[in-house]
């Protein structure tokens, strides 16, 4: 291992803890949300407590809306009183996204409950890759890269936050290992090293902003439903066994793909501090999916092989949902247009910006 | 945790868990990439795997 960082400035620390405002809504759902959350709930307009008809559950308004509630778990948004966190109306509503948003990704699954047959093929290596990260290793532009970083954002700024809930529904070797595997994410009892942190690092080095929350207006809501499938099965104990599988699935997949990602900055010219996110979760994440496959999967289901069905559909679920993301990127790129809901702003005050492409 | 390595330089890691390379192709040798995974050829799905992964 590297020595420490050396203290970061003040200002990127204030940006990371700074709480985000909320978000402009993206249709009627999101819309009756973010105006009540303008009140404390005692004042606010009813919360609908069903979905209208014809609603999309993987749609922008329905996963910003999702979003928003969960949100409220993490660091909620500026000026939101503290009290909707658990409001009955409000958690209501953020069932029935739940269970529209479940019903979806269980329709576009096959299922079954055979874990080690659903992992086999996450862990061999294609000989012709192709996806995101190969992309962006191969010919992927800055802008391209910038984009993707700003994406990611969604998720890395609270990475491995979702699956600190289910720390209390585990027990024996599947807590203590779980809990190993989140110390690591959480930097080790280092705050410079908390991945969360490392990815601001990277972002500012990209000429992006790292406070939190600073790009959801920016970001689709194919990735926001990738961020919300991991807030769903952290917070229901009920589904402990697919946040396990998920996040199995997650470690088994990371290193190829953080390789490519650190080659991609390099390739680009990104500024030094910015592979060192994807170089560390290189050789984290090659620990992490021996731990997480062995030790906390494989242990909760010797305690609970009834399980195994969620695992598989955590898994699975993961897998359906980065795809989407990964053809939506592709398609965009392939286009010439931004995959994000409008054009990331110009880099500001970038350390190196390298050539735009 | 310190590695001695062949050539006597030594390699330190503070994880609480080490992977260490035994297949010689890590790319982060002493420790372990994940290099050493089988190979899959082109053509054969993944079956609602994701085609790459991420963080």
């Amino acid at each position: 291992m590297t020595a420490p960082a050396p203290a970061p400035p003040a200002a990127p620390g204030q940006a990371l803890s700074a709480v985000p405002g909320l978000p402009v809504p993206r249709g009627p759902l999101s819309e009756q949300l973010v105006t009540a959350l303008r009140r404390p709930p005692s004042e606010a307009p009813p919360l609908p407590g069903r979905l209208p008809a014809g609603t999309d559950p993987l749609g922008e308004d329905a996963q910003l809306a999702l979003y928003a509630a969960y949100e409220l778990h993490y660091r909620s948004f500026a000026g939101v009183a503290d009290s909707w966190e658990w409001d009955p109306g409000l958690l209501r509503l953020r069932a029935a996204l739940e269970e529209a948003f479940g019903r979806a990704l269980r329709g576009a699954v096959p299922g079954g409950d055979d874990v080690d047959a659903v992992l086999e093929p996450l862990l061999e290596e294609p000989v012709e890759p192709s996806g995101t990260a190969h992309h962006l290793q191969k010919e992927g532009t800055w802008g391209q890269m910038r984009e993707y970083l700003a994406h990611r954002s969604v998720y890395h700024l609270k990475e491995a936050d979702p699956h600190a809930w289910v720390i209390p529904r585990l027990t024996g070797q599947a807590k203590a290992s779980l809990v190993a595997v989140e110390y690591d994410e959480f930097g080790g009892g280092r705050g410079d090293r908390v991945h969360a942190r490392l990815f601001a690092d990277l972002m500012e080095g990209a000429g992006l902003d790292p406070a939190y929350g600073r790009y959801l207006d920016l970001v689709p809501a194919v990735m926001l439903a990738n961020v919300n499938l991991m807030s769903w099965l952290g917070l229901h104990r009920g589904l402990r066994g697919a946040l396990v599988g998920h996040f199995t699935a997650v470690e088994v997949t990371s290193s190829p793909g953080s390789r490519r990602l650190a080659a991609a900055l390099d390739r680009l010219g990104a500024p030094p501090q910015c592979a060192l996110f994807y170089t560390e979760h290189v050789e984290a994440d090659a620990v992490h999916e021996q731990v997480l496959r062995r030790d906390v999967l494989g242990d909760l289901l010797r305690r609970e092989p009834q399980l195994a069905a969620d695992a598989v559909f955590g898994v699975q679920a993961y897998g359906y949902l980065e795809d989407l993301l990964g053809d939506h990127l592709a398609a965009c790129w392939r286009a010439g247009r931004t995959s994000l809901l409008a054009p990331l702003p110009e880099p500001t005050g970038a350390p190196g910006t390298p050539d735009a492409g | 945790m310190e590695l001695v390595l062949e050539d006597g330089t030594t390699a330190a890691s503070d994880r609480f868990m080490v992977a260490v390379c035994t297949c010689r192709r890590s790319r982060t040798y002493p420790f372990c990439d994940t290099s050493h995974r089988r190979r899959r050829r082109p053509g054969r799905g993944r079956d609602g795997a994701p085609e790459e992964g991420t963080p």
